[in-house]
């Protein structure tokens, strides 16, 4: 049974923010959340190398939303950035140019797209090459910041700008969700886990214990997106839960490979984290698509099954 | 001084060594792959005290040469042709973020059709991005221009990058005698990069290549990459006088070869120029008063150095190594562009595209590019451009052809 052993109650989480407020993201972002979180345990000594996507408004001239630093690279290869960052650091500190007191954290930032696509080779290079790094990707399932196309993180069924509903494919997107997780892992770095930012105490927990690892330390933050999934922005924190309790969005690390789930929810029933959300609305209206409901439900089922009988 | 044989690839390989590189990134590609091998080599014995690291493409190589610089370290990488063009974006990026690291292209001709041998595509076409750029016709040249390199690039009056150019083949795997200059003379002439402000560090942060909104502030920044590079015509030439007071190689934005009285001139670029010097002597021979200049600072653009060398002239004839389709050479425009203000333009500029690819360029074709532009002159007329194929090629392409489409 994963136990947290830093973060045990809520009281524990730090106050002190490190994402400051005032950001030109949207209101009520699961991605900001989950970073706001991550950002109480890596502190301020910190670069970020960020690839093109929301975030990358993070840092818009003369703003800044960190009293960290920034590095702003290219969709594509922040993985790269990050290498070269930690390189430099690394060797002008070897050679006495550097004091080991001036050292930061190297962390890229990366969406779903660049992750999951462009950026894929660069990031497959930084593990393989062992670097010391944190990698949070921020997931909103499709390329948010252009407005919503489809993604390789996109889930089955997600309405998307360039995956409508059509004759031919009635429930939007056609492809499963691309599985990231089992990609990093293919790698084995130290540390990857999935976090959700409601569930705080979970997400710096991992943070803590990624902290201990040199080498690669890989997170995937679900990012309930208000303005893409198509609900009320007050609703993020409800989204997010339900991501969670269905069982679409397990909680989980794998060190050096070895996966634990760190949070067993007891599954409602997919519909209610379908509903909430227009991005799903043309499952329900006008008339509702039992098949992909259930076809959603039963990949649900089977990973849990093939969760408990791992865990047998 | 002791000369050692060594190919162009190894002497930028030294240049890089004596400029006391601190980071490597790398990634093989053909003509360039025996610069990162030399590098990976000593890093691996010790003798450069500098972290090599193998990337998993150029576009990442990039981004971490241009990152680890602006992080502080001395970086130097090199590449080629589709090697270029796959970073592009990053060079753009790496100028942006005013990072002043070296970059050394091979020159070789781009796809499709692929192929391996020179031409130069690939490093003009990253002549807007922001990098300073010099074309070496030497071994020896293509080493001391790396350490110039630097020193400009770093001067604080520039921060900006800077690219390397030697042609493949011709040059990368040709072996001329190379005097290496003592460790401790490049010390004086290359002191320790020691940004005062690049770096990230925790007690000094900093927001770098960070998105701007609307033009105002787009442009500023664009503009100050163009005004730094201009600050490099004369940067250039006070390290040239440096280098030439410690070493005795004197290196100028452009060289001109036998132009004092000379009628027409050829304006070349890179290894191909040493044909052209060539060619000059030969028709010298014949009583023809030709000349030559070479472009070896092709950004900063020198306009100025080149309005001296041909005001007067007769007929100038620019031979493009490189061919935008659809226009012609890359750097006749330029060329024509800086002399239209001139007064005393030559009569005639011409324009001649040869060396695609690797492609030959023999005597009888300078022959005639000295004929054609002498009589285009005379004439007050200019010409091309002129694509460069020989009876002797067509011949050896229609044989191709026919084995191509199985009649042979």
């Amino acid at each position: 049974m994963w136990q947290r052993e830093t973060f045990k109650k809520i009281k524990q989480i730090p106050r002190e923010e490190h994402v400051l407020p005032g950001t030109a993201l949207c209101a009520g972002c699961g991605g900001l959340e989950a970073l706001r979180l991550a950002a109480k345990v890596l502190g301020d000594h910190v670069v970020y190398v960020n690839a093109a996507g929301c975030f990358t408004m993070l840092a818009a001239y003369p703003y800044t939303s960190f009293k960290g630093s920034w590095l702003y690279t290219t969709m594509g290869s922040a993985p790269a950035g990050a290498q070269g960052v930690r390189d430099a650091l690394d060797v002008l500190i070897a050679k006495g140019k550097l004091p080991k007191s001036e050292d930061v954290k190297v962390v890229v930032l990366g969406g779903d797209g660049s992750t999951y696509d462009m950026a894929l080779s660069s990031t497959s290079g930084a593990l393989h090459r062992k670097l010391d790094f944190y990698y949070i990707c921020y997931d909103n399932e499709a390329y948010g910041n252009t407005g919503m196309q489809l993604s390789p993180a996109t889930p089955y069924a997600a309405r998307t700008a360039t995956s409508p509903c059509s004759v031919q494919h009635p429930a939007a997107t056609a492809q499963e969700k691309k599985n990231i997780f089992e990609i990093w892992r293919a790698h084995r770095p130290p540390y990857i886990a999935t976090v959700a930012p409601r569930y705080p105490l979970d997400l710096e927990e991992k943070f803590a214990r990624a902290a201990a690892f040199t080498g690669p330390k890989m997170f995937l933050a679900l990012s309930a997106c208000p303005t893409g999934w198509v609900y009320d922005p007050g609703e993020t924190p409800e989204v997010a839960k339900l991501a969670v309790e269905t069982g679409l969005w397990p909680l989980k690390e794998a060190i050096n490979g070895v996966v634990t789930h760190t949070y067993i929810p007891k599954r409602k029933p997919v519909e209610a984290y379908l509903k909430l959300q227009g991005r799903f609305r043309h499952l329900f209206e006008p008339t509702v698509h039992t098949d992909a409901i259930r076809h959603i439900q039963e990949r649900v089922d089977a990973y849990w099954q093939q969760v408990t009988k791992e865990q047998a | 001084m002791d000369s050692q044989m060594m190919t162009g690839n190894l002497a930028a390989a030294w240049g890089a060594r004596l400029a006391d590189v601190d980071y490597i990134p790398a990634f093989p590609i053909t003509p360039q792959t025996e610069i990162v091998e030399a590098l990976a080599k000593w890093c691996a014995r010790g003798e450069v005290a500098a972290r090599f690291v193998s990337m998993d493409s150029e576009h990442s190589m990039m981004t971490a040469a241009g990152a680890a610089e602006v992080a502080g370290a001395r970086v130097f990488t090199a590449t080629s042709s589709q090697g270029l063009l796959h970073a592009f974006e990053v060079l753009y990026s790496i100028s942006g973020w005013r990072a002043p690291l070296v970059l050394v292209n091979v020159s070789r001709a781009l796809a499709a059709p692929i192929t391996l041998e020179s031409d130069h595509n690939d490093v003009l076409a990253a002549r807007d991005a922001g990098f300073l750029q010099i074309h070496a016709e030497t071994c020896q040249e293509v080493l001391d221009s790396i350490l110039m390199a630097y020193r400009i690039a770093e001067d604080e009056r520039i921060m900006l990058p800077v690219i390397v150019n030697l042609d493949g083949f011709t040059l990368s795997f040709t072996r001329e005698p190379v005097s290496l200059p003592d460790p401790e003379m490049v010390r004086r002439f290359l002191p320790p990069f020691r940004p005062s402000h690049l770096g990230f560090t925790a007690s000094s942060a900093q927001a770098l290549g960070v998105a701007v909104i609307g033009g105002t502030s787009y442009a500023y920044f664009r503009h100050q990459v163009h005004l730094a590079a201009r600050n490099a015509l004369e940067v250039h030439g006070e390290a040239a006088e440096s280098f030439h007071a410690l070493f005795g190689r004197r290196y100028d934005l452009v060289e001109g070869y036998r132009l004092e009285d000379a009628d027409d001139v050829l304006v070349m670029t890179n290894a191909g120029a040493s044909k052209g010097k060539a060619a000059v002597d030969a028709a010298r021979t014949q009583g023809k008063r030709v000349g030559l200049l070479r472009l070896r600072v092709i950004r900063p653009w020198p306009a100025e150095a080149i309005r001296q060398a041909l005001r007067g002239r007769r007929g100038v004839a620019v031979l493009d190594q490189n061919l935008a389709p659809g226009q012609g050479g890359i750097l006749y425009q330029e060329v024509a562009a800086c002399l239209y203000h001139e007064p005393a333009r030559p009569r005639a500029l011409c324009s001649f595209i040869g060396g695609l690819g690797g492609q030959n360029l023999s005597a009888g074709e300078f022959h005639a590019i000295v004929e054609q532009t002498a009589e285009a002159g005379v004439a007050g007329s200019g010409l091309g451009p002129v694509l460069l194929y020989s009876a002797e090629e067509h011949r050896e392409m229609t044989q191709l052809q026919m084995l191509a489409g199985g009649h042979a």
